[in-house]
C-alpha cells in the first residue's frame, strides 16, 4: 500500500434537474458516479475532463464544500467525511485550494497582507508580529515583495494575483492543495511561470496536488498521475506516461487527438 | 500583389491620451484562400487591429492609418457604407457565442438576417438558404427554430459561423473563436473553419493566443507584442525558426503534449538595451 495523502472511494453526487410543466417532472444527473481516486504523498494527480465532466464537483465534494450523496474520503489517515464541525475546521488547515480566476477569488476591499494572513487569524496561529513575518516570508517565496502587503488586489496583474492566491493557500503549510484550473485564465507566458512556481513549491514544501484542468498539455508538464473523467465517471487512470503513450479508452484517445498543434503534423506524417 | 486586405501604418490610441499607443504602426496584408493568425498575449493589440478593419472600435479610441479592402481605402468610409461591407463582404466571429447571439430570437431568424438585409432573400428561398447553411456547419436544419439557450457551446459557435458566412464574405475575421470551447469541440470548429475557407476561398484573419491552434490552422503568422508587430512569416518559419527574441521566449513557455520540452519562464531580458 503506497503512502496516500488522499483516498476517495465510490463518491456519488446526483442532482435532480426539474423539467416539464411547473418543474414537476425531473430527471437525475449523475455529477459524480462512483468516483474513486488515490493521491500519493508529495505527488500530483491531474483530473482531466471537459466541461460538465464533474471535475470541479469532485474537488468541492472532497473538501466538503458540497455535500456528497455517498462515498468515503480518507485524508491523511482520517475519515474526512465523518469529522464534526470543529474537527473539520482544523483539518481544513491541511487542505487548501487555488482557484481559476484570480480576479474573482480575492476580496477587492482587503489588503493583500490581510487576505494572505486571514488563515493564520482563523486558526489562531502566532501573534500579530509573527503573522506579519509569516505573510512576508510566503510573499517572497511566491515571488512578490514585502511592501506588497499594503496593496489591494486591483494593483496587480493576473499572474501576480494568482501568486497571491498561491501564497494564501500555502501560508498554513497545508499537506494537500487542490488547484482548480489555476493557469487557465492566464497568458501562456504567465502560465509557464506559475506552473514552474507550483512545481518548485511542491518540492520545497512537500506538497501534494490535486490538479484540475482541461488542458492536456499542462497535465503533461505538472502531473505524475492522471485521471480522466467524462460525465461524472472515471474513464481511465494511470501514470502520465501510460495515459499519453498508451491510452486504453477511446475517449482518452479523442482528448489526446484534440490537443491543438497536431493536425498538421498528422496530415504530413 | 493581389492582397484582399491591406493595412498600412495603423495606429490606435485612446482619444484622451494620444501618446499611449495601443497599436503602433501596424501594417499587414491578407490574400484570398489563406489564413493569417495574429498571435499575442492579452493587451498586445491583436483584437484592436481586427476591430479596426471593420471600424468597430470604441469611440473612445482614435485610429489612424489606411485600410485597403479589395483595392479601396475603407478607413474613411461612413457608417452606412461600412454596413454594406460588414456581414456582406466581411464576416466576423467572436469568442463568446452566447453573448453574441440574441437570446430571444431563433437561430434560423438570426442566420437569415444578413441574407434578408444584404441579398434581399425572402420566403422559401430564405428558408432554403438557412437550411443549407445549417447543414454546412453541421447542425440539423430542423433546429432552425431553436433558441440559442437550447444549444451547446459548440453548436452556438457553429451558428455564429453560419451567420458570418451567410453572404459568402471575402474576408472572415475570427477573434479567439475556440477559446471558450472544450478541446474536442475546438478541434471540430477549427476543421470546419479550415474547410469553409478552402471551399469559399476566403481570406481568414484568425486571432488567438494559442500556438497549438496556430500550428493547426495558420498559413501565415503575425506575432504582436505591446501594440507592435515583432515578427511575420509563414507558419513553419515562425514556429520552427523564430527570429525575434520575443517569439523565441513565448514559444519556450508553451507546454507541449509530448512533455519533452523543459518549460522556460518568460524572458524579457531582450527588452533591456545592451
Amino acid at each position: 500500500m503506497p503512502d496516500c495523502i488522499l483516498q476517495a472511494h465510490h463518491l456519488k453526487k446526483t442532482y435532480t434537474q426539474r423539467t416539464g410543466a411547473l418543474g414537476l417532472a425531473g430527471h437525475q444527473i449523475h455529477a459524480l458516479d462512483d468516483v474513486s481516486l488515490q493521491l500519493k504523498r508529495g505527488t500530483t494527480l491531474a483530473i482531466v475532463g471537459e466541461s460538465g465532466s464533474g471535475k470541479s464537483t469532485l474537488a468541492r465534494g472532497i473538501l466538503r464544500l458540497l455535500p456528497l450523496d455517498s462515498g468515503e474520503v480518507i485524508f491523511d489517515g482520517k475519515n474526512f467525511l465523518a469529522l464534526d464541525k470543529s474537527a473539520l475546521r482544523s483539518a481544513r488547515r491541511d487542505i487548501q485550494m487555488i482557484f481559476q480566476d484570480p480576479f474573482a477569488s480575492l476580496n477587492p476591499r482587503m489588503r493583500v497582507g490581510d487576505i494572505i494572513g486571514e488563515g493564520l487569524v482563523i486558526h489562531s496561529i502566532g501573534d500579530a508580529r509573527q503573522r506579519q513575518n509569516m505573510v512576508i516570508q510566503i510573499l517572497e517565496k511566491v515571488g512578490l515583495h514585502a511592501d506588497d502587503t499594503q496593496k489591494y488586489p486591483h494593483q496587480f496583474s493576473g499572474g501576480q494575483r494568482q501568486r497571491i492566491g498561491i501564497a494564501r493557500a500555502l501560508i498554513l503549510q497545508p499537506k494537500l492543495v487542490i488547484c482548480d484550473e489555476p493557469v487557465s485564465a492566464l497568458d501562456v507566458s504567465v502560465q509557464a511561470q506559475i506552473l514552474l512556481l507550483l512545481k518548485q513549491l511542491q518540492q520545497e514544501m512537500g506538497l501534494s496536488y490535486l490538479f484540475i484542468t482541461h488542458d492536456l498539455r499542462v497535465v503533461r508538464h505538472i502531473a505524475d498521475e492522471v485521471l480522466v473523467m467524462q460525465k461524472g465517471k472515471v474513464i481511465e487512470q494511470g501514470s502520465v506516461e501510460s495515459i499519453y503513450n498508451a491510452p486504453q479508452q477511446n475517449y482518452t484517445r479523442q482528448l489526446l487527438n484534440a490537443i491543438p498543434g497536431q493536425a498538421r503534423r498528422a496530415a504530413t506524417a | 500583389m493581389n492582397a484582399l486586405l491591406r493595412i498600412e501604418g495603423l495606429n490606435i490610441t485612446p482619444a484622451r491620451s494620444p501618446e499611449r499607443k495601443l497599436v503602433n504602426n501596424v501594417s499587414l496584408s491578407l490574400a484570398r484562400g489563406k489564413t493569417t493568425c495574429i498571435v499575442g498575449e492579452s493587451g498586445s493589440g491583436k483584437s484592436l487591429t481586427a476591430l479596426s478593419v471593420m471600424q468597430l472600435l470604441s469611440p473612445q479610441l482614435h485610429m489612424q492609418g489606411k485600410v485597403f479592402f479589395q483595392g479601396q481605402d475603407i478607413s474613411q468610409l461612413n457608417e452606412s457604407a461600412m454596413q454594406h461591407l460588414r456581414g456582406r463582404q466581411m464576416g466576423m466571429i467572436f469568442q463568446e457565442p452566447m453573448t453574441s447571439l440574441n437570446p430571444v430570437l431563433t437561430i434560423g431568424f438570426q442566420i437569415g438576417e444578413p441574407l434578408q438585409t444584404h441579398l434581399g432573400l425572402k420566403g422559401s428561398a430564405l428558408k432554403q438558404k438557412v437550411a443549407d447553411l445549417l447543414q454546412q456547419v453541421g447542425i440539423d436544419p430542423g433546429r432552425a427554430n431553436s433558441y440559442p439557450d437550447e444549444l451547446s457551446g459548440g453548436q452556438r459557435q457553429r451558428v455564429m459561423i453560419a451567420m458570418s458566412i451567410a453572404c459568402e464574405p471575402a474576408l472572415l475575421i475570427a477573434d479567439e473563436p475556440t477559446t471558450a470551447l472544450d478541446v474536442t469541440v475546438q478541434a471540430q470548429i477549427l476543421r470546419l473553419l479550415d474547410e469553409l475557407k478552402n471551399r469559399m476561398q476566403m481570406a481568414m484573419l484568425f486571432i488567438t493566443h494559442d500556438f497549438g491552434v496556430v500550428a493547426d490552422i495558420a498559413d501565415e503568422v503575425i506575432v504582436m507584442f505591446r501594440g507592435e508587430i515583432v515578427e511575420t512569416g509563414s507558419v513553419s518559419q515562425v514556429l520552427q525558426s523564430p527570429q525575434h527574441p520575443y517569439t523565441k521566449a513565448l514559444l519556450a513557455c508553451v507546454p507541449d503534449a509530448e512533455g519533452k520540452k523543459v518549460l522556460q519562464p518568460m524572458n524579457y531580458g531582450w527588452l533591456i538595451p545592451a
